[in-house]
């Protein structure tokens, strides 16, 4: 009860005019920061900071949470519009999102990753609102052996043997890991890998690189190849026959983007897995338990509904550990945190007891957001869609402009640039020799933590490997990730009467790739 | 395609032995005193693995009949590669081009060249995109997210405006 | 929302602010001011303690106003820092480039050779330096300082010490304890001060010499228990607990949070930002976090913090050779 009086109040500042149309221009800027390439929640966060000093501070946390799910809401436009990834939480939504796209669909994708990131963000903040404060104790019963097992879990969920050319998977799984390994060796001191010393490899290979490099020039490189014998883009159009068609095929997937939300909010929750495993792992299971999994990676609305209600519920699991135990969990949490001392509070154990008024305002101001973020989504999106209807050359010479300033923007090297165009060209030739890209982007976002949780635990329990399997959460999560890699060989155990040589790779379509012509 | 085939994987495996080689400046066997894999162990056993996937689809190419169809027809369009390979060239042009000329003269270059040269569409909407696109990425990176591009040789000229939007 | 009232600490801040304006040193920044945008590269990654407190001085010169131009961070953290030093050497010149440093400002270039020689760099001012203390989780028995090296010593060598990366800061912190006691830890790297409080609170690392600022939110919660301050004094926030140097042991240890800029910055540049951050110094901001963070804020600029770094860089010297042998 006390709970609701607090929320109540916390409403009752939110809705006031003023800062009503603070969430709705907090909104629009993120829809349209998140959009572009290699911009983020974390680029919109950081522009604004500065500004809630001036602004009263109720109405500051609302336009903080108002960038923020703005943000989360269009990453997935870049997603499914370009086929790029704007952000590596936006990473499962491409697989499904651009076939959509290239089918002419691409309205109908938009439609389902707002309805999505609605549903994720409004059953997480509900389950925010009733539990944050015992959760926290989840997240600290999590040390570097859960960590571990959960990434394990996250992986195998996404890639079960079966499927795709095993080999070439094997190749771009093991490529994305060592890519990963690039720069200072935390637990030694020591860089590794920095091919000759340059000094842009020491902080590494960055997710954003990869994905702009192989999924942006790559796939324009590929398509203007491909060009001459097959129609470019699919004129994608969007009417209210459509719109209403989409929200009905969500209201079929309950299901899938219940489980999403769960899944979402509590690895989410974790400080350090986060949207991204959350993303990855949504598609997985939603894939395992559909009915027809050959569909996905062809354009199953299935497909972009799971990530999407997934990192959206992550996000807002994410602030969780933030506010109860002062430890962000990822870089714009952190950046919201830095804020929040700025105004003198504290967060961690007692931020609940000693500033209850800023807690509830904050949680509110999450329901407010979330539902204009959906509204103002939906209305924007047939200029999302008119986007694409311009000439080809156009659209690709702004594409190309836009992956290179957004692939310079984060870490403002032009090191960075120049890895873009390899990973790009490099990603063309792979691609074209059916080489799937989605591991190798999945291994560089993922290999970081599990080697360092591998190795932390192992550190601390002097080498003994069994350490894993000694300890509840984590030997569940193994066995579950056990589960996950085996399921598909079974499965393949019983089709296999039918099929030719082992070796032979199989037709069905894995891994986001658009169909050949 | 075959062909192909056998380069790439037979590059991966160039690729996997330079990343070892690499790798091996490090520890990279069990080391039991400080508990757990040294610090090379990782990339060096993954690349191993790499080497070894690499080398098994090399091997298939010469023991089973091309599996897919189209595996018989040329690995580039012969008639689109040169596009591709001009637009790489380009790219690696532009980028060349910003620390010295600055992006706000590498950028409209490229996109004068990608919309009228190579994309032969009219002036109007080549003039408004090479204008129109710094515009934006002005307002939008440095005066809205506070991003500096590089400007190279250009960079006084951005002074009076920095002084006006700051 | 009336518990944080932002307009009475802005009017007090402003006041402070309006003050040190009237003083002696407003006449120098007349002659130059910056032009474009100053980039404040930070030597370390997002989200960890140096970066916390080098975008909380952004935010204030923001706030009041200090810059006629804004301060951009950038984080260029890789290699410890080895890229944001390379990167510095390579601004020679710039006068719109400073650089936010912790210590491993002089370590990274101990540790591996990088080709750069801290000693040509334009010192600014030194803002704090922050302090560390032993801390245990709130429910073992450890209480005091002989207890934990009892505890350790029974543990025979398999006492889980948490802390940053293997040859900053925090594992210097250990290897002192060791060599000063004899004893031997389990030493295991995360990535940043906030993980390692949570690591400690969840159970999974028995001890840790973090930084107060990172472990505060959970002593107040009670659910760590701070044992010993390595500190020549015992600090404000912590009067209970004793400093190592008290009971007979020397070991302090400091980490400066500093601002340098490239070789060759014009003279009035260098006034103009080192009269910056006398400014903010100044303001009440900083100057409650510092208080409430149990930062040591004595501010020293110019050649007497030339003359503290080279003493820093020696001494770590020391501290790295004394590691690299007994391992």
């Amino acid at each position: 009860m006390d709970t609701l009086a607090l929320l109540a109040d916390g409403f009752a500042t939110s809705l006031l005019p003023l800062n009503l149309m603070i969430v709705i221009l907090g909104v629009t800027a993120g829809l349209f920061i998140g959009a572009m390439p290699g911009l983020g929640s974390v680029n919109g966060v950081a522009i604004v900071l500065p500004l809630t000093f001036i602004v009263p501070p109720s109405s500051a946390i609302i336009l903080l949470a108002a960038i923020y799910y703005g943000a989360m809401y269009g990453g997935a436009v870049s997603s499914v519009l370009l086929g790029i990834p704007g952000a590596s939480t936006a990473v499962a939504t491409t697989f499904d999102g651009r076939p959509m796209a290239q089918q002419g669909k691409a309205g109908l994708a938009l439609i389902a990753a707002a309805t999505a990131s609605f549903v994720g963000g409004t059953i997480s903040v509900v389950l925010f609102t009733m539990f944050a404060a015992p959760l926290a104790d989840v997240a600290l019963a999590f040390g570097p052996a859960e960590e571990f097992a959960l990434v394990l879990l996250a992986f195998t969920t996404f890639v079960g043997l079966g499927g795709d050319d095993v080999p070439k998977t094997i190749v771009m799984i093991c490529l994305g890991l060592v890519l990963s390994t690039v720069g200072l060796d935390l637990i030694s001191g020591q860089p590794r890998l920095i091919f000759g010393d340059l000094p842009g490899f020491y902080s590494g290979i960055s997710f954003l690189v990869l994905a702009i490099g192989a999924y942006g020039v790559g796939e324009i490189l590929y398509t203007i190849e491909k060009s001459r014998t097959s129609p470019t883009v699919t004129p994608a159009k969007i009417t209210f026959k459509e719109l209403g068609a989409g929200l009905r095929a969500m209201n079929r997937m309950w299901k899938t983007m219940s489980l999403g939300s769960f899944l979402g909010f509590f690895v989410g929750m974790l400080p350090a897995a986060g949207a991204t495993p959350a993303a990855l792992m949504a598609y997985g299971v939603a894939r395992q338990t559909s009915k027809q999994p050959e569909t996905f990676g062809t354009g199953n609305i299935e497909g972009v509904a799971a990530p999407e209600t997934a990192n959206n519920a992550a996000s807002t699991g994410s602030l969780l550990p933030m506010l109860t135990l002062g430890i962000p969990g990822s870089p714009t949490t952190a950046l919201l945190l830095g804020g929040m001392v700025m105004w003198g509070l504290v967060p961690g154990p007692m931020l609940f007891i000693e500033q209850p008024d800023f807690v509830w305002g904050l949680i509110s101001s999450l329901y407010t957001a979330n539902f204009a973020a959906v509204v103002i989504n939906i209305a924007l999106i047939p200029l999302f869609v008119w986007a694409l209807r311009m000439p080809f050359a156009v659209l690709c010479a702004i594409v190309m402009v836009l992956c290179i300033v957004g692939g310079f923007a984060p870490s403002q090297k032009l090191h960075d640039v120049w890895l873009i165009i390899a990973f790009g060209v490099g990603g063309y030739l792979l691609r074209k020799a059916d080489y799937p890209l989605a591991p190798l982007v999945l291994a560089l976002v993922l290999g970081p933590l599990m080697e360092k949780s591998f190795r932390q635990t192992l550190i601390a329990e002097q080498g003994n490997v069994l350490a894993f399997f000694e300890r509840p959460l984590s030997a569940t999560f193994l066995c579950l990730a056990i589960v996950f890699f085996i399921w598909p060989l079974v499965g393949l155990l019983f089709t296999r009467d039918h099929k030719d040589h082992p070796h032979v790779p199989s037709k069905r379509p894995k891994f986001a790739r658009t169909k050949k012509t | 395609m075959l062909v192909a085939d056998r380069i790439i994987a037979l590059g991966i495996m160039a690729l996997s032995a330079y990343f070892m080689w690499h790798a091996a400046e490090l520890p990279i066997g069990w080391n039991a005193m400080t508990g757990g894999p040294g610090g090379g162990a990782f990339p060096f056993w993954l690349s191993a693995i790499m080497m070894l996937a690499a080398l098994s689809i090399l091997i298939r190419t010469f023991r089973y009949e091309p599996p897919e169809k189209g595996s018989d027809e040329p690995f580039f369009d012969s008639v689109m590669l040169p596009s591709v390979v001009k637009v790489t060239a380009a790219l690696i042009i532009t980028v060349a081009l910003i620390p010295y000329a600055g992006a706000y003269i590498a950028l409209p270059l490229f996109v004068f060249w990608y919309v009228k040269i190579y994309g032969k569409h009219g002036w109007a909407i080549t003039l408004s995109l090479t204008i129109g696109i710094p515009v934006f990425l002005f307002f939008f990176f440095e005066a809205t997210l506070k991003i500096l591009l590089p400007k190279g040789f250009t960079e006084p000229y951005f002074f009076p405006l920095y002084a006006m939007f700051f | 929302m009336s518990k944080f009232n932002f307009t009475r600490r802005a009017a007090m801040a402003l006041t402070a602010t309006a003050m040190v304006l009237g003083s002696s040193v407003a006449a120098l920044a007349e002659d130059w001011k910056p032009q474009k945008p100053v980039e404040m590269v930070i030597m370390a990654g997002q989200g960890g303690g140096a970066d916390r407190i080098a975008r909380l001085f952004q935010s204030i010169i923001q706030k009041e106003n200090l810059s006629n131009m804004p301060i951009l961070p950038v984080n260029k953290g890789g290699g410890s820092g080895a890229e944001a030093l390379r990167y510095l050497k390579d601004k020679e010149g710039d006068a719109h480039v400073i650089m936010a440093t912790l210590n491993s400002y002089y370590t990274t270039p101990l540790r591996t050779d990088i080709g750069v020689d801290i000693a040509e760099f334009q010192p600014l001012a030194r803002m704090a330096m922050d302090t560390f203390v032993l801390w245990v989780n709130a429910d073992s028995d450890i209480q005091t300082l002989d207890d934990y090296v009892a505890a350790v010593q029974a543990a025979g060598g398999e006492w889980k010490m948490g802390g940053t990366g293997t040859g900053q800061e925090d594992s210097l912190v250990t290897a002192m304890l060791e060599k000063e006691f004899g004893i031997k830890h389990t030493y295991v790297p995360f990535k940043g001060g906030g993980t390692v409080a949570k690591n400690l609170v969840g159970g999974h690392i028995d001890a840790t010499v973090n930084n107060p600022a990172e472990q505060m939110g959970f002593w107040q919660a009670g659910k760590v228990r701070p044992i010993v301050a390595f500190t020549p004094e015992r600090l404000a926030v912590f009067p209970d607990v004793p400093t190592a140097s008290e009971m007979g042991h020397d070991i302090v240890y400091w980490m400066q949070r500093s601002f340098v800029a490239p070789k060759g910055m014009p003279a009035e540049a260098v006034a103009y930002y080192t009269e910056m951050f006398e400014q903010l110094a100044a303001t009440e901001e900083w100057q409650t976090y510092a208080s409430e963070k149990a930062l040591v804020a004595d501010m020293i600029t110019g050649d007497e913090l030339q003359a503290y770094f080279l003493e820093e860089r020696s001494k770590h010297d020391t501290i790295l050779n004394s590691m690299a042998e007994s391992s």
